[in-house]
């Protein structure tokens, strides 16, 4: 019946050597901007997909990439295997260097790096047999000329991965299977060519919750029979959980915290993966938590916020984490939102046009509304800070001061966060960086000294 | 399937508030070219006011085409059969015009793609005037505005961003817009198919919560349709299990996912890969076709307690704990639960059948 795959108690392989080792590695996509953009000259950007991403991937573990949609899981995945070009960065495989292979130059190596994609049913051609589809790695690999050698090869790669007997599927279309039958095809023809690394980019996520247990138990399976070294590409924490040796949990094109998979749920450190942790639903009523959930979502990656990139929804954001204009206008929705209609159009039209606003700067200008003083928006500031006294934006605000007709706030400098060691994990977030800590610090004796003499223009208390 | 007495064997309504919406033996089949696809075949439900009811089950099992029979919006080619009673009309077999007319003011609709059900080319402030004008055309202009502007801030969208487009939205928000869409008519019943399953699990999290809140300062009966059983369990007062057309299941959320009655939910309970989980489980086997089920109870060709009843006689609908004195609320669909007499001498006995072949299974 439902087997328990103890993967938990199993011993682990000894880790061996490092298979891939990737540094710095950076994948950008130019954005074109809208047609009236080009006829105003308006520059066009770039998102950075993946940005400034090491780490090592060690012959025989399995390391999760987890992250919301957006985060760079994919593109990652993708640039390892040279589906998309590398920006900059080194990914070596076994000590050689592949990113700026041509395709011919690149075509061995896929022999020794496989993909798996989410979606079963888009990834084999209709028009295929089954047989067919996981044949064509040969063919494309020119590995096997002999047909009847071929039809074996396949034979036993269906086998393998559990469509047996296999003379029942080989001549069978992808329509004759179900999800979880197409998705044991696809690991089929992934296999074939007896690869190194599996990059497995959400293989069960399209399957039933019935199924998926079998899938994952299949790709154990197949790792432990023929040593191979995945890279589980997911949003779901929950599968992860089971299946990964180590962890990496990416935001907006970085890693923002890595490490072995245990400390990550025992022990998770970044705010973020802290709060992805709590917002998985619990089907067990009697385990079912409180949730605390972030607030907002994950920004656009064409302008990313400044400073770390999750600090506009870190519950423990401080002065360094990269305050800016762009949160003061989140702050005030939020307030207006919880608002009756009438009191937020009452405070709306103190302000002028928050458009000034969305432009990221380390400082924000609020000019009033005609026919308002900038008394009256800094008395609204004020308001707000009295209202929310334990937002973290507060701590970010270095100064609120009227200035040439209007109101101006300056943040504290933000830090960009660097590579640190917490624990068995590897971070980037300030709260573990004794730098940043220090430096907020600094920031605070300096606005204390700032305020006293001119505590009349200063911040309201 | 069964004609057992569907109601006789609910517990008494009580103080239970009347139900908005009842649903009874209702059919639904989509034509093929070959056998009519069984969508959904003999399911009965209630749907009360301020209750949150989620319909659990996987792909295929005919819990989208349940959301739509009862909306009336099933696609041309499609049959329905039964009855869905609202406010003492049928709604089966009302003609589009009229049930248009519910739509909306009466019955609301929240789909799973937020991005392709608002107009790009529309403000948000017209999308909800527009939707407004269409059903209350008395109703004036700045009242609209208001209600509007309380239906989104419910939501958390800022009444800053009222007069813009769609595009400028996340995709979170604009799922968002489209329940305080559906909310702005204060309907009295809100069928919601899979409304978060498009967005990242932070934002499902925000939206679900602000579902349960919803639930709390507003008395719309909510019908919320997913496969994730952790949702159900976090937001739903009662759950409906379905499986290959029918409810096989029904109860308190609470009591369902803590004890439930049918096999297939307890399978399906264990098989889901939480943070809790300690061992990978699966259902042998995988869902079945609707053009040609398995006879009898569909489950058993999967189940691990198939007994030889179960391959030759439908399932009786009935009070879980029943057999055993101590009955609860909820009703299954399962020969475990009984009735004793109904079982033919030997029927209990455990079902013979070869192992399921590897390459049956999904």
């Amino acid at each position: 019946m439902e087997q328990a795959a103890s993967i938990g108690s199993e011993p682990r392989a000894a880790l061996g050597e490092t298979l891939l080792q990737v540094r710095d590695l950076r994948t950008l996509f130019s954005v074109r901007g809208s047609f009236l953009d080009r006829l105003r000259g308006r520059e066009s950007g770039s998102v950075k997909a993946v940005d400034r991403v090491s780490f090592d991937l060690r012959r025989g573990e399995v390391l999760g990439l987890v992250g919301e949609s957006g985060s760079g899981k994919t593109t990652l995945g993708r640039t390892l295997l040279g589906l998309v070009d590398a920006s900059g960065g080194s990914v070596k495989l076994d000590g050689q260097e592949i990113t700026g292979l041509g395709e011919g130059a690149f075509r061995p190596l896929r022999r020794r790096l496989q993909i798996v994609f989410q979606d079963p049913h888009a990834s084999l051609n209709p028009a295929m047999t089954i047989g067919e589809a996981v044949a064509d790695p040969l063919r494309i690999h020119g590995i096997t000329g002999d047909r009847e050698q071929a039809r074996t090869r396949v034979a036993g790669a269906l086998e393998r991965v559990g469509l047996q007997p296999a003379s029942q599927f080989m001549d069978k279309y992808p329509t004759d299977l179900s999800g979880g039958q197409k998705q044991r095809a696809v690991l089929a023809r992934a296999i074939i060519l007896d690869p190194d690394v599996l990059i497995a980019d959400e293989p069960v996520s399209m399957l039933d919750m019935s199924v998926r247990a079998k899938i994952l138990e299949l790709m154990i399976d197949l790792k432990r029979e023929l040593d191979l070294t995945y890279v589980y590409i997911t949003h779901d924490l929950a599968t992860a959980k089971f299946f990964c040796d180590r962890i990496a949990i990416m935001y907006l094109g970085k890693i923002v915290e890595i490490g072995p998979a245990d400390e990550i749920y025992a022990d998770p450190k970044h705010p973020y993966t802290v709060s992805l942790l709590k917002a998985i639903p619990e089907p067990d009523p009697s385990r079912a938590v409180p949730r605390d959930l972030p607030r907002g979502e994950v920004p656009d990656a064409v302008t990313p916020p400044l400073g770390c990139s999750f600090h506009p929804r870190c519950p423990r954001a401080f002065e360094v984490c990269g305050w800016e204009s762009r949160d003061l206008r989140a702050l005030l929705e939020a307030r207006w939102t919880r608002m009756p209609e009438a009191e937020y159009r009452a405070e709306r039209e103190v302000i002028g046009s928050l458009e000034p606003l969305d432009e990221p700067a380390m400082s924000a200008v609020l000019e009033p509304a005609s026919g308002h003083a900038p008394r009256e928006v800094l008395e609204l500031i004020h308001r707000l800070r009295a209202d929310a006294p334990d937002d973290p934006f507060w701590k970010g605000v270095a100064e609120v001061r009227e200035r040439g007709g209007a109101v101006a706030i300056r943040f504290h400098d933000g830090l960009e966060p660097r590579d640190v060691e917490a624990g068995r994990s590897r971070l980037e977030c300030h709260l573990y960086d004794p730098e940043a800590l220090a430096a907020a610090e600094r920031a605070r004796n300096a606005q204390r000294s700032n305020d006293r003499p001119s505590s009349d223009r200063g911040v309201a208390k | 399937m069964s004609d057992a007495p569907m109601q006789a064997q609910q517990p008494a309504a009580g103080a239970e508030s009347e139900p908005v919406l009842t649903v009874r033996n209702l059919r639904a089949w989509y034509g093929t070219m070959g056998d009519p696809v069984r969508a959904v075949d003999g399911v009965s439900i209630d749907l009360r006011a301020g209750e949150t009811v989620g319909l659990v089950g996987e792909s295929g099992c005919g819990k989208s085409t349940l959301g739509r029979a009862i909306m009336g919006l099933l696609p041309d080619g499609a049959a329905v059969a039964g009855e869905v009673r609202y406010r003492g009309r049928d709604l089966v077999g009302l003609p589009q015009r009229d049930l248009r007319s519910l739509r909306g003011p009466d019955l609301g609709l929240v789909f799973q793609e937020p991005m392709t059900r608002l107009d790009p080319l529309v403000t948000i402030e017209d999308h909800f005037l527009e939707t407004l004008r269409a059903h209350e055309p008395d109703t004036d202009t700045d009242e609209m505005r208001r209600r509007s502007l309380a239906a989104l801030a419910g939501m958390g969208i800022p009444p800053t961003r009222f007069k813009q487009y769609p595009h400028e939205f996340s995709g979170g928000m604009r799922q968002r817009i489209m329940i305080a869409l559906a909310l702005a008519l204060n309907p009295k019943v809100v069928i919601a198919d899979e409304p978060t399953t498009a967005l990242d699990v932070i934002v499902e999290a925000q939206i679900l919560q602000i579902l349960a809140d919803l639930r709390r300062n507003f008395d719309a009966a909510l019908l919320l349709i997913t496969h994730n059983l952790g949702i159900v369990a976090e937001t739903c007062d009662r759950v409906a299990v379905m499986y290959a057309g029918q409810i096989v299941e029904e109860g308190p959320a609470r009591e369902v996912f803590t004890e439930p009655a049918h096999p297939y939910t307890r399978e399906l309970l264990r098989s889901t890969i939480s943070l809790s989980t300690t061992g990978l489980h699966y259902i042998p086997g995988a869902p079945p076709s609707l053009v040609d089920p398995p006879s009898a109870c569909r489950f058993h060709p999967r189940c691990p307690n198939a007994m030889e009843v179960c391959a030759r006689k439908d399932p009786i609908e009935m009070t879980p704990g029943a057999e055993e004195g101590r009955p609860r609320e909820g009703r299954v669909l399962c020969w475990l639960h009984g009735p004793a007499d109904e079982i033919p001498p030997g029927g209990e006995r455990p079902l013979e059948r070869g192992e399921i072949a590897l390459a049956e299974e999904a």
